[in-house]
């Protein structure tokens, strides 16, 4: 069952899979419903009465869900969503920064970013993968920049249909939470007592799909032929000192600016972020035992604090004895273009930093006019 | 009196709700349920029998229940309709119990997309005209003069009207339906149930804390409601106008009871001043010429 309301720049998406539904490609109810609000309910409505479901959104749209973002998670229904990231008004803008989904990051969703359209594709499938495991259940939504990837055609390979329907099996109706032979309340009044019981299972239903998201990235690299790592992906960060961290079409960036620094012997690599929630804490201090700096790219900020991202692998790294560095930067904001040479730049501040001992408390907003 | 030997008498409600005492929308709702039978989903936005219902692990229905947020009601429907539907799943009634706020004000935007989009649902909107489980405020369905804790000197806007907001999406069934006349009330449920698409039933829900009045007169306020022309029962199928019960009688506007009859005993009127009554009643006078009108096209 797919349930949408449009909004730029998701629209390609939701026009597609009405051509699809229209000339039979694809078997689906489609409900053109009147907002965003409506598209999340009508999803956890048929998630709730056992089917797969699916929408997309952006911006504005995904802000119009929030309610419902936290309906699905509580409710734990495995729903998946595109969640094509752009700029929150106002001022109005319609180009990606992930100020949008990021400001979902508490609602209990499995937040996946992607670098490229065939990325976009592949992590589709492996979302419901995860989402529909048995230890996850948890509504899962791949975000991916607008434009930059949305309206950007890429050569890419389609997976066989039979293939992904195999990787992925029949969708298990044991989950509903409709069943008319067993009737049950969900959602109703709990007191005190259990509340936080019911928070502590979503909790630690997110540390399983840590694991979940490795197996399935595991198992889809063998069927498929497309290799993803976890949560986290590097690119050259063997014997590094400094590695540049981001999400989304960035990451693109990052690995040609690691091509470059490298050109010069520079000990730089790239980290892509495919997952943000649940956040890869083990895989960051992992590598913050190997390296001596981070490089973090945020395309978002968090007012009154500083990126997203930034804070959180501080956060991760605090119980190492030995805490690398780690330097903050807000970049590619409202569709500002971020260049390799911003990130050259940043990993060259960041080497220099190494080099003189010194830190850089404050994070940098890459060339913002003053 | 062989339409009640009629009623299933299986109860989908188990007894000893925690609803107040005389509460017109739970004993609604008991009638509903009989009615509607087993094979039926209820989606339950925010408002009185969210908490009428029990508390986790405990429930007060016998058929599958989902709790929802407040404006999400009539679309969380439409995908249970949709998934059903994909499932194969034949013969079960899904059905909305909103209340008036969570139908003419928050819910309002979601049910009439559902409602154009002819959702194969019944959508029944309990309308104890205000926000009772929050503590009685005022929503779109309060009507004038009533006292409410956010409006102290009694609503000053008129009641939203929900059914003849309904009847322009060209639904199939619309009815007002009132506890009071319960063979009235079961004829239209079960009417709505022959009808494919989107039903709608409106019911006349009294609410003893919220409207200050003693539980034991709910049923008596009820009938005095439909007789002083307060609230009209009537039906509407396939976009076909049409009053029924009492409320044919007081076409005629002589046929009906004094306003002040229904306004006296209920405490919520009790500041309304002689020329409130007075615009009350020409608002009333106004919507009975439409209901009139109405009534003859058929």
């Amino acid at each position: 069952m797919v349930a949408a309301y449009p909004i730029t720049p998701q629209t390609s998406v939701i026009e597609k899979i009405a051509e699809f539904v229209a000339n039979g490609e694809m078997i689906a109810e489609y409900i053109k419903v009147e907002s965003e609000h409506s598209a999340m309910s009508a999803c956890i409505g048929a998630s709730a009465a056992g089917v797969r479901t699916f929408t997309a959104t952006s911006s504005q749209g995904l802000l119009y869900m929030h309610e419902m973002l936290h309906w699905a998670s509580g409710s734990r229904l495995p729903i998946v969503m595109a969640q094509v990231n752009r700029a929150i008004a106002p001022p109005w803008s319609i180009w990606a920064d992930h100020n949008d989904s990021i400001s979902q990051r508490d609602t209990g969703w499995i937040q996946f970013y992607c670098e490229n359209n065939q990325d976009i594709l592949d992590t589709v499938i492996q979302a419901y993968k995860v989402a529909e495991d048995s230890r996850v259940l948890l509504p899962a939504m791949v975000c991916y920049d607008g434009f930059e990837l949305s309206h950007t055609a890429m050569p890419m390979k389609l997976p066989d249909q039979r293939d992904v329907d195999d990787f992925l099996g029949p969708h298990k109706v044991e989950h509903a939470l409709i069943d008319l032979e067993k009737p049950s309340a969900h959602g109703s009044l709990v007191t005190p007592e259990l509340y936080m019981e019911f928070r502590h299972l979503i909790q630690k239903a997110m540390e399983n799909a840590k694991v979940v998201i490795k197996e399935t990235a595991s198992d889809f690299s063998q069927r498929f032929g497309r290799n993803y790592e976890s949560q986290i992906q590097c690119y050259k960060c063997r014997d590094v000192d400094v590695v540049i961290v981001s999400m989304g079409a960035v990451s693109s960036e990052a690995k040609e600016a690691v091509d470059r620094l490298r050109k010069e012997k520079l000990p730089v690599g790239a980290v892509k972020l495919r997952v943000f929630r649940p956040f890869p804490k083990e895989a960051i201090q992992e590598l913050g035992r190997r390296v001596r700096a981070f490089v973090v790219i945020d395309r978002d900020i968090s007012f009154g604090m500083e990126g997203a991202l930034f804070t959180e692998i501080k956060s991760s790294l605090y119980t190492l004895d030995e805490k690398p560095l780690v330097l903050g930067f807000i970049a590619g904001l409202g569709g500002r273009d971020i260049r390799v040479r911003n990130l050259t730049r940043a990993a060259r501040k960041a080497l220099d930093a190494l080099r003189k001992g010194v830190t850089y408390p404050e994070e940098e907003w890459v060339a913002v006019k003053e | 009196m062989s339409w009640i030997k009629e009623i299933p008498n299986e109860e989908n409600l188990f007894s000893g709700t925690t609803s107040c005492i005389g509460c017109g929308a739970t004993l609604s709702l008991r009638l509903a349920l009989r009615i509607l039978g087993r094979r039926t989903v209820l989606v339950v936005p925010a408002n009185c029998t969210s908490i009428i219902q029990g508390k986790y692990p405990r429930t007060t229905f016998k058929i599958p229940v989902l709790n929802v947020a407040f404006a999400s009601s009539a679309a969380v429907a439409s995908g249970l309709v949709a998934a059903l539907r994909i499932r194969g799943i034949e013969g079960v009634n899904v059905v909305v119990w909103a209340g008036d706020g969570g139908t003419a004000d928050i819910g309002l935007q979601a049910l009439s997309g559902a409602a154009q989009r002819q959702e194969n649902m019944l959508y029944i909107c309990y309308d104890n005209e205000g926000y009772m489980n929050t503590g009685i405020q005022e929503s779109g369905a309060t009507p004038f003069g009533a006292l409410t804790s956010n409006s102290p000197g009694g609503k000053r806007l008129f009641k939203k009207d929900m059914p003849l907001i309904m009847m322009e999406h060209k639904i199939p069934y619309i009815a007002t339906a009132n506890i009071s006349f319960p063979q009235d009330f079961v004829r239209k449920f079960r009417k709505a149930l022959t009808h494919v698409g989107l039903k709608y039933i409106h019911l006349y829900s009294a609410c003893p804390p919220g409207w200050r009045i003693p539980p034991n007169e709910i049923i008596n306020i009820g009938r005095l409601a439909v007789e002083t022309g307060v609230w009209a029962l009537f039906e509407i199928e396939n976009n076909s106008f049409r009053l029924t019960g009492p409320s044919v009688n007081i076409l005629n506007q002589d046929r009906r009871k004094p306003i002040e009859e229904y306004l006296k005993i209920q405490g919520r009127f009790r500041k309304m001043t002689e020329d409130d009554i007075k615009i009350l009643h020409e608002w009333i006078d106004d919507l009975w010429k439409r209901y009139s009108e109405l009534h003859e096209l058929g």
